[in-house]
């Protein structure tokens, strides 16, 4: 028998499923394998070693043994545990969105730098707690345009005449905004967008995540822009996500009094 | 997988694809139990089929810890000596038999079934968070322990917990997290070393 063949790479966890006793299989999103499934023996094991840098929403280095159908990790360092993300409900539920988002987006081994440099850009961002909703909207426009599906943000997407620094609607069934004259003989419904909303869009679509990071929008455009998106996302996917519904449910709920003692 | 060829041997197949569909069964194991049953005296297997029957037949969920029971309510809820003034609450009817072993927690329990795991489709409505609440309206409690696993889910599950129960007025704490037993500093990952050495004690 041939001996198996090892490989290093970096990945932000997405997600875990139990397997067998004490395994879990993980779902890695990595800049150059791009989504990994691997197997993590014992690590439900209080003293596996790797349990604690293989957690859900860890950037982690890892060193993978190829298998005959699932790789299995052999060592796993953290990189950064996003710990001030992880012990806030709010943050964490986000948190969990984002790489429900990717985990829904992408398919098995199609590496995207591009892709892994946004993900755990916008996780610092949202770790930072300034500026959360902007980090959600400048991941979900950034995934958007990285896999393909980026809303026309410049031209009409039906007539593709050139649009004028004014309000329009935008028709997520369309994939973007509609001019004037097209927007009064659409069929679908139309999520309006103010000037500002539409510019934020464009901003968030054009630049990396080192230009954008701490950026700050006033709460009603950021609003009409997460409608948008939402409605794209949605008719993209053609499902909701729970995710989303569990991070609006969170966002919903009084805020805490006291911290947890522990 | 190779079951499929023998055609005469339908129950096989069927039997293979009934030990599949449990946790931690994967395909090859689901055929290796399939072939030790066929193997197995008669007495033995049936045996066995009426255990699985009598686990269905005669245990129910208790309606006021949920964990799992022969009696309604279950001996630890009836147990005139247990605490009534706590309730630990956990993840799996497992962890309550975890946590009876070690003899030190004299409290009651309270069983979710489960964790909020958005990503693999459960939410909060799935868990027994609801009977929790209204257990602790029912007065009575002075203390909830939030027992669930010390990783993402376990901790997200506490969390939203912990915001249900806080305009209750009830104290809720949360077991400490540190090194486990027989660990390896060097290994730590630095969430764990992190948390051990803020909740360091004197010697
Ligand atoms: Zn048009
Ligand atoms: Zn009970």
């Amino acid at each position: 028998m041939a001996r198996p063949r090892t490989y290093e790479t970096e990945g932000v966890v997405l997600r875990q499923m139990p397997l067998g006793e004490a395994d879990r299989i993980l779902t890695l999103f990595t800049p150059d394998r791009g989504k990994l499934r691997v197997v993590a023996k014992g690590v439900r094991r209080p003293k596996s070693r790797l349990a604690g840098h293989l957690e859900p929403l860890t950037r982690a280095r890892v060193s993978v043994r190829e298998g005959r159908s699932l790789d299995h990790v052999g060592e796993a360092e953290t990189l950064r545990s996003y710990r001030r993300l992880r012990e806030d409900l709010k943050l964490v539920s986000k948190g969990i969105y984002l790489a429900d988002l990717i985990d829904s987006f992408t398919v098995d081994q199609s590496p995207s730098t591009a892709l892994f440099d946004v993900l755990v850009g916008s996780l610092a961002w949202l770790e930072s707690a300034s500026g959360v909703e902007e980090a959600l909207r400048y991941f979900e426009v950034q995934l958007l345009h990285v896999s393909g599906f980026g809303p026309e943000l410049r031209n009409c997407v039906e007539c593709r005449s050139a649009l004028k620094p004014s309000p329009y609607g935008f028709c997520a069934a369309a994939g973007g905004i509609l001019c004037a004259g097209c927007g009064a003989s659409a069929k679908g419904s139309l999520i309006p967008l103010s000037v500002n909303a539409i510019k934020l869009l464009r901003f968030f679509q054009r630049e990396p995540p080192a230009a954008v990071a701490g950026f700050v929008a006033p709460s009603r455009v950021l609003q009409e822009a997460a409608w948008a998106l939402r409605g794209h996302i949605t008719y993209v996917l053609e499902r909701d996500l729970k995710s989303a519904r569990f991070m609006n449910l969170v966002a919903a709920a009084a805020p805490r009094r006291k911290p947890i003692a522990i | 997988m190779t079951t499929r060829r023998y055609s005469a041997a339908e129950p096989v197949g069927q039997l293979v694809e009934e030990l599949h569909k449990l946790p931690g069964i994967g395909p090859k194991t689901a055929q290796r139990l399939t072939y030790h049953l066929v193997r197995m005296p008669r007495d033995d297997a049936m045996r066995l089929a009426d255990a699985i029957l009598a686990v269905k037949d005669r245990i129910v969920l208790c309606s006021q810890c949920y964990n799992i029971t022969e009696t309604d309510p279950c001996p630890l809820c009836s147990g005139p000596t247990r605490d009534r003034t706590r309730i630990c609450v956990v993840e799996e009817a497992l962890d309550v038999v975890a946590l009876e072993r070690t003899g030190v927690y004299t409290g009651l329990y309270h069983v979710l079934h489960g964790v909020i795991s958005p990503m693999n489709g459960i939410g909060p409505d799935e868990l027994k968070i609801r009977p929790l609440l209204d257990r602790l309206k029912g007065g009575g409690v002075r203390e909830v322990i939030l027992a669930t696993n010390p990783n993402l889910e376990g901790e997200a599950t506490s969390m939203y917990v912990h915001n249900l129960i806080a305009p209750l007025g009830v104290k809720v704490t949360r077991p400490a997290r540190g090194l486990p037993v027989g660990g390896d500093l060097e290994y730590a990952d630095e969430v764990t070393l992190s948390r051990a050495i803020e909740g360091r004690q004197s010697m």
